[in-house]
């Protein structure tokens, strides 16, 4: 166990101390790693450094104040981060509440699995190997697409070929997550 | 309840993780994944990789004082937003929509109901209810049109959808759904559309005096 604790990342680690036991050294720890991050992020579709900071601001609190939903053993933190990064920017943006799903309820008394939330790492791992291995401009495409400067239509016509790719490298995962959300549900 | 069998593209549920599909349209996207583990693991899947781009991006150094003025918020009372969750058929996005109230239905004539959502110049988003046997109304649509089964089900020349299916078309598609005998269909249109309520109630009917 204690050899599996060590292999768990430092921002998983981090994110959980905030969870369970609101850290707030942990929780800076999480801002000195993100932050500049979601910056740089933020900026790259446009946005003024005020602003940026201003919506960076707002992720961080949201991250703080729903650390409670974080599960480690369906995402990785950073995947848990963007989602929120892209739901607050088009709040604050567009003015308007993101249409989001239903929580999968949780499953009651269930033990923390080290080797599932290691799983979830490694995909990650998985999924950076597979980001290097693109060609300069579909690296640039996908990027695009997940800042939210391609349409639906834009990421079918132009980013196909990568997220075939990236798709055929996630695709064990893909089954592992199904299989895994398949249990929560039942 | 048989399984779901029509999902999402791929490019649609990046573009929703993305936060650029439109919002009508992301109301059914959030809609679906609230009652699909097939698309919910891909959404997953698909904010793994912002993860992945977020940890690579070249970090701009935050102001000094940001972190400080951060700390000092975390204790602040939130006013906390409130949380739409399921009720009944409808999934936490509808129940969002309808700010947890009830479905406001107005007749469109022949046992067909339609109860507005949300609606501005880019599309509009609305519930729909269909006798059983009666012809779905055409939304009207220049582009994409989602339409996500919420109870009873519809068929038309591209298969039969069920409860939690969607049907994504788009302008190409020439179809007529109708609603299975049984159950009335209760389902959840996406559209880019205006809404054009003058054209709207005799092209409905037009289906229907064919059958
Ligand atoms: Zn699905």
């Amino acid at each position: 166990m204690s050899q599996t604790k060590i292999e768990i990342s430092e921002q998983t680690t981090w994110m959980l101390a905030v969870r369970d036991k609101q850290d707030r050294d942990a929780f800076c720890a999480l801002f000195d790693h993100f932050a500049p991050r979601l910056k740089g992020f933020i900026m790259r579709t446009g946005c003024s450094a005020p602003q940026a900071e201003e919506i960076v601001q707002d992720v961080m609190l949201t991250v703080w104040r729903k650390a409670a939903m974080f599960d480690p053993h369906r995402a990785q933190v950073s995947a848990w981060i963007y989602q929120i990064a892209r739901n607050r920017h088009i709040d604050i943006i567009r003015k308007e509440n993101r249409p989001v799903p239903d929580e999968l309820a949780e499953d009651p008394g269930a033990e923390p699995d080290a080797s599932q939330i290691l799983a979830v790492e490694q995909e990650a791992g998985k999924l950076k190997t597979a980001l290097s291995s693109l060609r300069p401009e579909q690296r640039e495409m996908i990027e695009k697409a997940y800042l939210g400067e391609l349409t639906h239509q834009e990421i079918s016509d132009q980013t196909g070929l990568p997220l075939g790719t990236i798709k055929s490298r996630i695709r064990l995962g893909l089954e592992r997550l199904r299989h895994e959300l398949k249990g929560l549900r039942e | 309840m048989t399984a779901i069998t029509h999902h999402i593209p791929d490019a649609i549920l990046a573009a929703y993780a993305a936060g650029s599909l439109q919002h009508h349209y992301a109301v059914a996207v959030a809609s679906h994944v609230s009652l699909c583990v097939h698309c919910r693991a891909a959404l997953e899947a698909h904010q793994s990789l912002g993860g992945a781009l977020l940890e690579e991006t070249e970090r701009v150094a935050v102001s000094g004082n940001m972190k400080a003025d951060l700390l000092a918020r975390l204790d602040a009372p939130a006013t906390p937003e409130p949380v739409y969750t399921r009720r009944g058929i409808y999934p936490g996005p509808v129940v969002a929509a309808l700010k947890g109230k009830e479905p406001k239905w107005k007749s469109l004539g022949m046992g067909v109901r339609q109860s507005i959502l949300s609606q501005d110049k880019h599309g509009s988003v609305r519930l729909l209810y269909i006798p059983g046997g009666r012809a779905v109304p055409d939304h009207g649509h220049n582009g994409l049109e989602m339409t996500l089964v919420l109870q009873g089900s519809f068929s038309d020349e591209t298969g039969r959808f069920g409860v939690g299916d969607i049907e994504i078309a788009n302008e190409d598609l020439e179809h007529t759904p109708i609603a299975d005998p049984g159950d009335p269909c209760i389902c959840l249109a996406a559209t880019d559309a205006p809404l054009r309520f003058n054209a709207f109630v005799p092209r409905l009917l037009q289906p229907l005096f064919r059958i």
